[in-house]
């Protein structure tokens, strides 16, 4: 099943976080907006778009199953399965804890 | 207003007295009582599919679409609200932010009942309780719908009927605008899906019809598909309403049928006063045709398709060979991007910035490149907003392109033309002031570099 990245308009900031995560499918405008490329995302993109729709502050930015609704209201359309999330988790406490070692010395 | 009506059709106009509008008794007289009604019968909620079918499946057939601008299948529209959860409701379009449309309102003023019609049977077939009727602030003060709404309670129809008052506005009248004001929210296009006959006002599924296409129910209803499909071309079957307006002896509301001459509905104009140089078909976000493309010219989809064109709402506005194309198309266009809702960036933005360009290109200060650049400018614009808006105006704007290559050339060269100063040809209505200030006080901080990001990174 494919999926596509599709742009909530109207919730779209501009904060510019898409395009810095998944610039293989993004580029901004003049005024900072996402032009998205609707095309289907290959199996290696998947992930980077995925981290990129979680990024976005106003969670302006969707994944599209192909022929499923996007789920429109904001927040509910998150999509963050399970693998995403540790990859998120996992590397950051281990960095705070060096960070505070360092300190310590 | 002048309401007209041609000889050869009278279908929606039939009977019509531009003096006051069309009594209950008086329109049932007209047009026959109100068919398919299931007396006694128990509308349920498990139920409505069955009940409605009948009418479904007639419009299906006529093959009817919508008169707001989109040409969306009824049929298609009904069924969709039938499927989704929930009792529906229907709402009438009859908002009309078309500043050169009148059709809407000379429908609500001058033959009420026969968009109630519509909207009864509509609710029927649906399964509906409630029907509201929206209008636009300018329109507010129809008596006719009111009384309207009161003479058919007489009729216990099973379908409340209410009227409702819209903000003016080119986007408000939008059918997810609409949905959202009815909900309690502002008038202003959200983003869909889902659409408003899967979730619509309060949640429920919401049948939005323009007044023009509720009126053709009705009477597809009475009279049947094959009745409906005598008039028009296969591809376009029926008639529909258009406003005329420019040099001509009777502008105002006719109704053609589909595939009719332009010439033929000039001539039932009373024929033009003036030369034409250009015509602007479906909207004021619409496509400008030249006039010595237009002796041959049919109404409709397919024909006007080479064009790029569309029937839309309906709009033919003839252009006077004095007036000057290109700074009524930058009036049309500063007035268009005033109109944005605000919310989308790439329209807020775009739109401005096509705007001011084309001001700059008008008044020959723009300085090299800037047709380039607004053609940069629309493929930017175009299709990035949540509602159709963006993609209307840029439209306007590439036909004028293509139209008044020679006049914008001029005026790129030399400025200003003595048609530049005349009185506009394609009037803006008064309440554009309100709505401009209104828009700028929305979109305070839309502008690029203002995110709540950058500002507080700036902070």
């Amino acid at each position: 099943m494919s999926q596509r990245v599709v742009v909530n308009p109207i919730a779209c900031e501009a904060h510019g976080m898409c395009a810095e995560l998944l610039p293989e499918r993004i580029a901004l405008d003049d005024w900072g907006y996402p032009i998205v490329d609707g095309r289907p995302l290959s199996a290696d993109l998947i992930e980077h778009a995925q981290r990129a729709a979680e990024a976005c502050p106003t969670f302006a930015l969707l994944l599209q199953a192909d022929g499923a609704p996007i789920r429109a209201s904001a927040g509910a359309s998150r999509p963050a399965p399970p693998t995403v999330r540790n990859v998120r988790r996992r590397p950051e406490p281990v960095v705070r804890r060096q960070t505070r070692q360092g300190r310590r010395r | 207003m002048s309401a007209t009506i041609a000889a050869t059709l009278p279908r929606l106009l039939l009977g019509i007295d531009p003096q006051s509008a069309l009594s209950l008794q008086d329109h049932l007289a007209v047009h026959g009582p109100m068919p398919g009604r299931q007396t006694g019968a128990r509308r349920r909620f498990g139920r409505r599919s069955d009940l409605g079918g009948g009418l479904v499946d007639e419009l299906e057939r006529a093959g009817l679409r919508g008169r707001g601008g989109a040409s969306f299948p009824t049929a298609t529209k009904l069924r969709a609200a039938m499927a989704a959860g929930g009792r529906p409701i229907v709402v009438v379009n009859a908002t009309e932010g078309e500043p050169a449309s009148m059709k809407d309102r000379l429908l609500l003023q001058s033959l009420p009942h026969l968009v109630l019609d519509g909207a009864v049977l509509v609710a029927q077939a649906l399964g509906a309780r409630e029907a509201i009727v929206c209008v636009c602030e300018t329109n507010a003060d129809l008596p006719s719908v009111q009384h309207a709404i009161s003479e058919r309670r007489a009729l216990e129809e099973g379908v409340q009927l209410r009227f409702s008052v819209v903000p003016n506005g080119y986007v408000t009248g939008q059918e997810s605008a609409l949905v959202q004001h009815l909900s309690g929210g502002p008038a202003l296009p959200r983003f869909t899906p889902p659409m408003p006959f899967e979730r619509g006002v309060h949640g429920r599924p919401t049948l939005v019809g323009n007044a023009e296409t509720l009126a053709h129910v009705a009477l597809i209803a009475r009279n049947g598909a094959e009745w409906y499909r005598q008039l028009g071309i296969s591809s376009q079957p029926g008639s529909t309403l258009v406003t005329l307006s420019g040099p001509l002896a009777h502008p105002g509301v006719y109704e053609i049928e589909h595939g009719a001459s332009l010439s033929s509905l000039l001539d039932a104009a009373g024929g033009l006063s003036a030369t034409v140089r250009a015509v602007l078909i479906g909207g004021y976000a619409g496509t400008w045709i030249d006039a010595r493309a237009t002796h041959a010219l049919a109404i409709s989809d397919e024909h006007l398709a080479p064009f790029g064109a569309s029937v839309g709402a309906g709009v033919i506005a003839l252009l006077s060979a004095d007036a000057c194309p290109v700074a009524e198309t930058a009036r049309l266009m500063r007035w268009l991007a005033d109109q944005s809702a605000g919310q989308c960036g790439p329209c807020v933005n775009g739109l401005h910035a096509i705007a001011s360009t084309f001001a700059l290109l008008a008044t020959g200060t723009a300085g090299d490149g800037a047709a380039q650049n607004i053609a940069r400018l629309i493929s930017l614009t175009r299709g990035r907003g949540a509602c159709r808006h963006p993609d209307g105006a840029v439209r306007l704007v590439e036909s004028a392109a293509q139209v008044f290559g020679e006049e914008l050339a001029d005026h790129a060269r030399h400025g200003s033309c003595t048609g530049c100063g005349r009185t506009a040809e394609l009037p803006l209505p008064a309440w554009s002031d309100v709505a401009r200030e209104d828009r700028a006080r929305r979109t305070r901080g839309m502008a690029r570099g203002s995110s709540k990001l950058r500002a507080s990174a700036g902070a």
